[in-house]
């Protein structure tokens, strides 16, 4: 299958990556080809086969609703792009 | 020294016939004379490394000392590690010196063992070939116009170019078996959540595992002793009764049943490889072993449900990186959504953008079905293809990678080339088997050829016998790069 240069954009929006339009051209024909590998599995047949996502079929393991962590706030800060007075700086998004 | 097993360097350090500062000095010193040919680290810290050298001669003084204690091992740079800049090879983390360590780095730490440095790797492990590294490619230690193989491919030429005792590795969909094989080492991705993946930078949560890469299977075996094991901060970690990964070490392979699946000996694989390949069975028969021939019918649909499934969820990991909190911000933009986007497109390469679009595209609205839910499906069929041929075998062997190491640049333009070369080890990853790589001889141009070792699920002690007994047999596993 290929993919157009709309859907490239599309998914280029959703996943938060700026492109120019030289790079989503050549990532439209990296994609679709890639696509064409993946078509491969399309044809299968799963009718009746239930979908696996752990290898073993675990459920997660959940924990009891305690207190666990301490607080890190300094540390983790200190490799932060922008903080102040303790909090995380963005761009304004509130008028 | 440099020759030297796990087992023999443990016993010297406990004799005190070497310090602990002695060896970790010899190493750092062989990585300045030799670590700018090949790139194998990103990261070093003699001062660190020292110091942990100085508490592990410490401890042995005090006859505290475990058998790791001592022993310089570098770790892949996806290992989160407290005061050590973690890259994961991408110019997004290429400030973030982690405030907290990792569980493999902490059990390394529990056990004295000194951390020489960061190894380099593809760009969030997303890659074959080690080339989509922000920090450059690295060299394979036998011919430096070849690739090592990825994306543990800095750990895999540190190992086989002596540059340190032995090192950590993590396996997707053969990160830790193809870059072994190319590099003529041994390397085991234990069974999916034998070793926790808390503080390890997630690629794809179902599939990722990390496991140890040395010069020996003897090696590995101690290496998993301190890795493997119960983390409760790991959702996914098992809880196992703690197991001795060398018990068995030393059984006879009297009886042993190999599977061959017909699908691995199709065509696809190099002749070199089926030779180098071919001859390790015959010395297997030699050792007691009779051959069974199995098949994996779905095996073939690996890599298409693999390029769904390790995407999918690689989209969804990635999404964390956005600026705000740790790693990369672009220097300029106009708004909340700007920043996002710019510094995604600035701080990700090529290759993790590719893979985070074929996430979000069959994550999206619309495609769900066709796409993650019905690779979840072919998945289960991989599965049971695996769970039927172990009715009938006790491990199943086959090549670890078409072909030896390739040549820097030449699969660089095409992603599916790329992809296709780990179409062997994928299924494995896929069913959530533990599955190793050892050398077994030597193809076209002289590089290495690995044998691959797929075993039953937490059949890892009986992979490393199996894989022993072999290493007990031949000298491959030995050899070393000349002309370094």
């Amino acid at each position: 299958m290929s993919l157009s240069l709309a859907d490239v954009e599309k998914v280029a929006r959703l996943a938060r990556l700026a492109m120019t339009e030289q790079e989503m051209q050549a990532a439209q024909a990296q994609l679709s080809n890639i696509f064409g590998l993946i078509a491969e599995m399309q044809a299968v047949d799963t009718r009746g086969i239930e979908p696996m996502s752990h290898s073993q079929d675990l459920a997660q393991r959940l924990r009891e609703d305690k207190v666990t962590a301490t607080d890190q706030r300094a540390a983790f800060q200190a490799i932060a792009p922008q903080t102040e007075g303790g909090l995380y700086l963005v761009p304004q998004v509130i008028e | 020294m440099f020759e030297s097993s796990l087992k023999q360097l443990g016993d010297a350090l406990r004799a005190k016939r070497i310090s602990s500062v002695e060896l970790t000095q010899s190493y750092l010193d062989r990585i300045t004379r030799l670590n700018p040919q090949l790139n194998a680290y990103i990261t070093l810290n003699p001062e660190m490394s020292l110091a942990q050298a100085r508490a592990a001669d410490a401890r042995i003084a005090a006859g505290k000392a475990e058998a790791l204690t001592g022993i310089p091992f570098a770790q892949k740079d996806i290992f989160c590690a407290q005061g050590w800049l973690t890259t994961c090879g991408s110019k997004m983390l290429h400030n973030f010196a982690s405030p907290y360590d990792a569980h493999v780095i902490s059990q390394f730490n529990s056990a004295g063992a000194v951390n020489l440095g960061k190894t380099n790797m593809d760009e969030f492990a997303m890659g074959s070939s080690n080339e989509t590294s922000y920090y450059g490619t690295v060299k394979n230690p036998w011919d430096t116009t070849r690739v090592p193989g990825g994306s543990s491919g800095g750990t895999a030429a540190a190992v086989a170019a002596r540059l340190c005792a032995a090192a950590t590795g993590t396996d997707t969909g053969g990160s830790i078996r193809q870059p072994a094989a190319l590099c003529g080492i041994s390397g085991l991705k234990p069974t999916y959540g034998v070793v926790s993946r808390y503080g390890m930078i997630a690629f794809a949560s179902s599939l990722d595992q990390a496991g140890p890469m040395g010069r020996s299977a003897e090696d590995l075996a101690l290496m998993m002793n301190v890795m493997a094991g119960f983390d409760e901060r790991d959702s996914t970690s098992l809880q196992r009764e703690k197991e001795d990964y060398a018990r068995d070490l030393s059984k006879p392979l009297n009886g042993l049943r190999i599977g061959l699946p017909k699908e691995f000996f199709a065509a696809g694989m190099g002749a070199d490889v089926a030779k180098a390949v071919e001859a390790a069975i015959a010395e297997y028969k030699k050792l007691g072993a009779t051959i069974v021939d199995i098949s994996l019918p779905n095996s073939k649909l690996s890599v298409p449900v693999y390029y769904v499934l390790a995407p999918a969820e690689a989209s969804s990991n990635l999404s964390r990186f956005d600026g705000v909190r740790y790693g990369y911000r672009a220097p300029e933009y106009s708004d909340l959504a700007d920043m996002y986007e710019k510094s995604r497109a600035q701080g990700f390469g090529a290759e993790v953008k590719r893979r985070i679009m074929i996430g979000t595209y069959v994550l999206s609205h619309g495609y769900y079905d066709a796409y993650y839910l019905q690779a979840q499906k072919i998945r289960r069929l991989i599965a049971q293809d695996f769970t039927e041929a172990y009715k009938q075998c006790d491990v199943i062997m086959g090549p670890t990678s078409p072909s030896t190491a390739f040549k820097l640049g030449e699969k660089g333009d095409d992603p599916v080339q790329m992809y296709l070369s780990d179409i062997y080890t994928i299924a494995v990853n896929l069913a959530g088997l533990p599955g190793m790589s050892i050398p077994c001889g030597f193809g076209d141009n002289d590089m290495p050829v690995g044998l691959q070792i797929i075993g039953n699920y937490f059949d890892e002690a009986r992979m490393l016998n199996v894989a022993h007994q072999y290493q007990l047999a031949t000298d491959w596993h030995s050899r070393a790069p000349q002309g370094l």
